[in-house]
């Protein structure tokens, strides 16, 4: 009998089952706390990578269309750019800009660009010219980006909507991303020591505008849109016309198209 | 912003047809022309000490430390201009810390620090070991404090530690080689690489610099030799003259062969970018590449060796008999013009691969700068740099034959 009242009343109980049954539910709270703390963390971590509640990147794949027989050559997109994104004024910085065609008889073709386009190009005077036409040039966006893969310390990435950025406060100024373009679209900021590009005015197109460039062209020779919408003035203008990239023996799979474009360009 | 466009607005006037708006600014300069050429220069010196250690060479042996010490000393100074070069140096660390592992210059760190810690400085270490030892004995002051804190307490000349010195020594001159072809192979690949480039993107790069880089350091070694010789009064060992010259023209035809290679090759395929690139050779590079690599550089110094060292002798002696005096004097001329040559080299592929558009349109221009990071006298001190190491490496580990310690004369002293 003593035994068994022993066994139905237990003594205070000792040992570690003792201490890990009084200790645990002390941890509740500080493991909520924790976890709260972690998906505070992971929150950080999708809106690094652009993963908001209103916004999410990996739902998007921005590109351009560019139609040349539309554009007039009137720099507008040129000069937007560089007050949207404080481009340096001297001619000698781009992140987009305008080059002019002329093809003459003799089987020559002139290529011109005076400050990027901006201002407009004087008026074709010489003799012998077949026909002209204007190339509006930018970052392609490659998917296959030569700048990514040299810049020494990822300072230079493609985001998940596809969108290839510089981060500035990260870059050491090395310039070897500049020198991988194949397209002349990156410089050195004069200011800043840091690479810098075309964005697709990257602050704009994740609140759902379109890069100045595009907003303030009047004959809208350039189609800004996302290949992962179906239904999209891009989609429209990849369907109507033959379209091409430049420089498409390099493999960087550029995501500005340019419809029905000449053989002349690179 | 107004400083840097200045001389921007100067190079707009010089534009050869078109080029794109961000192309004027020039963005690897002087300072990188001077990084290769220094590289090189390390891996050279490395591998022309490694004849005498691996491949028994014994002719070149009075030139083995010196070619050691060299090595170290342009490598203490390969980084610095690239360190110049970059926007934010102060940023610098990141390709340590945070390297983009699919970056050919992210790998520059790591490759550095291999060849730095790994090979040179323990090779060195083996190698003076002993002599600091015996050295630091007879010595006063703060040399007996420099070799005594070289040998990190490593006081033991038994037999068998020398065995193994010896032994760690070849050890690290095996591992050395291929560490030494990596090294400038790989700031070859750096351009060879980038395939918007058709000047750079070949597969050859890596080779050619790499035996460029065999020929600037053996020419660099000789140079350094036959001067230290007439500083010190000594008599310059002809044998080994003669072994440097040949070693320098066999190398000196490989270097020229895979040029001539890669020249003839671009030319028949003759792809887009022939164009803009003859015009380019014909024109803004003609002084560089055809007269001062070409001409002076590797022929005149070419025929000049194979005519007079005994390179190639039949029947015991060279093609043309020329008396010691007179054959030091070409050694030393042709050496320098090597030297000439080869830094030409690097200037044609770094500059001239910036001085055509992308666009194969245009040629452009670079102006060189006096002053500043970037400038003339910045690299001029960073090329002056290596040689005040050199200095202070020769001050306190001599290089020369008749002051190094023998083992033999160590396990002697021991025995008595």
């Amino acid at each position: 009998m003593r035994d068994s009242e022993m066994r139905l009343e237990p003594s205070e109980p000792t040992g570690r089952r003792a201490f890990l049954s009084k200790a645990l539910p002390a941890f509740v709270p500080l493991v909520a706390l924790l976890q709260s703390g972690r998906s505070e963390q992971s929150q950080k971590e999708a809106a690094k990578q652009g993963e908001t509640r209103s916004y999410r990147a990996s739902q998007h794949d921005y590109a351009m269309g560019v139609d040349p027989s539309r554009c007039i050559g009137c720099g507008q997109c040129a000069e937007a750019c560089k007050t949207e994104n404080d481009v340096p004024e001297e001619p000698f910085y781009f992140r987009t800009w305008i080059e002019r065609y002329s093809v003459h008889s003799d089987r020559e073709t002139v290529v011109s660009s005076p400050n990027g386009g901006i201002g407009g190009f004087p008026a074709v005077t010489e003799r012998g010219v077949l026909r002209t036409f204007f190339v509006p040039k930018l970052c392609n966006q490659c998917a296959n980006p030569p700048c990514v893969q040299v810049c020494p310390v990822g300072a230079t990435f493609k985001t998940q909507d596809g969108v290839v950025l510089v981060d500035s406060s990260y870059c050491i100024g090395c310039r070897y991303c500049i020198q991988a373009c194949p397209y002349g679209a990156r410089f050195m900021h004069p200011v800043t020591h840091t690479a810098e590009k075309c964005t697709f005015c990257y602050h704009r197109i994740v609140k759902g505008h379109v890069p100045a460039c595009v907003e303030v062209c009047p004959t809208q020779a350039r189609i800004f849109g996302d290949l992962k919408e179906r239904a999209s003035p891009l989609m429209r203008f990849r369907r109507q016309n033959a379209v091409q990239v430049l420089k498409a023996d390099l493999n960087t799979e550029p995501k500005v198209y340019y419809a029905n474009l000449d053989g002349e360009v690179r | 912003m107004m400083e840097a466009a200045q001389p921007l607005a100067e190079v707009l006037q010089q534009i050869k047809g078109y080029i794109y708006p961000n192309e004027v600014e020039l963005h690897w300069g002087l300072l990188v022309v001077v990084y290769p050429y220094i590289t090189g220069l390390v891996a050279g010196a490395f591998i022309l000490a490694s004849l005498e250690r691996v491949f028994n060479v014994r002719e070149v042996q009075p030139t083995y430390r010196l070619s050691l010490l060299t090595a170290l000393a342009f490598l203490i100074i390969a980084p610095l201009p690239l360190l110049a070069h970059l926007g934010h140096p102060e940023r610098s660390f990141e390709i340590f810390f945070t390297p983009n592992v699919h970056s050919a210059m992210a790998m520059f760190g790591f490759v550095y620090a291999w060849y730095l810690m790994v090979v040179l400085l323990l090779e060195i270490w083996f190698d003076y070991r002993k002599d600091a030892i015996v050295w630091a004995k007879d010595e006063r002051g703060w040399k007996k404090w420099a070799h005594r804190l070289f040998t990190l307490g490593a006081n033991d000349l038994s037999e068998r530690s020398l065995r193994f010195d010896r032994r760690a020594g070849r050890f690290l001159t095996l591992i050395g080689i291929p560490s030494a072809f990596l090294l400038h192979g790989y700031v070859g690949f750096i351009f060879g690489s980038v395939k918007a480039n058709p000047w750079w993107s070949s597969v050859l790069i890596p080779i050619v610099f790499l035996f460029s880089a065999i020929v600037s350091g053996i020419a660099m070694v000789l140079v350094l030799y036959m001067l230290t010789c007439l500083v010190r009064g000594k008599e310059i060992d002809m044998p080994c003259a003669d072994k440097l010259a040949s070693f320098l023209l066999y190398a000196l035809i490989v270097d020229f062969s895979l040029e001539m290679l890669d020249f003839i090759h671009r030319l028949y395929q003759a792809e887009e970018s022939i164009r803009i690139l003859s015009q380019m050779i014909s024109s803004r590079l003609f002084l560089s590449l055809v007269v001062l690599q070409l001409l002076l550089g590797t022929l005149i110094p070419m025929i000049g060796l194979m005519v007079i060292s005994p390179a190639f002798r039949t029947h015991g002696r060279a093609v043309l008999k020329v008396p010691p005096e007179l054959r030091r004097l070409i050694y030393f001329a042709a050496a320098l013009l090597i030297q000439m040559g080869i830094f030409s080299t690097r200037w044609n592929v770094v500059v001239g691969g910036q001085l055509f558009s992308k666009s194969l349109r245009g040629l452009t221009v670079y102006k060189m700068e006096l002053l500043g990071l970037e400038g003339f006298f910045m690299s001029a001190l960073l090329l002056i740099m290596p040689f005040v190491v050199l200095y202070l490496l020769v001050t306190v580990l001599p290089p020369w034959p008749d002051k190094e310690v023998h083992p033999e004369s160590i396990v002697v002293a021991a025995a008595e």
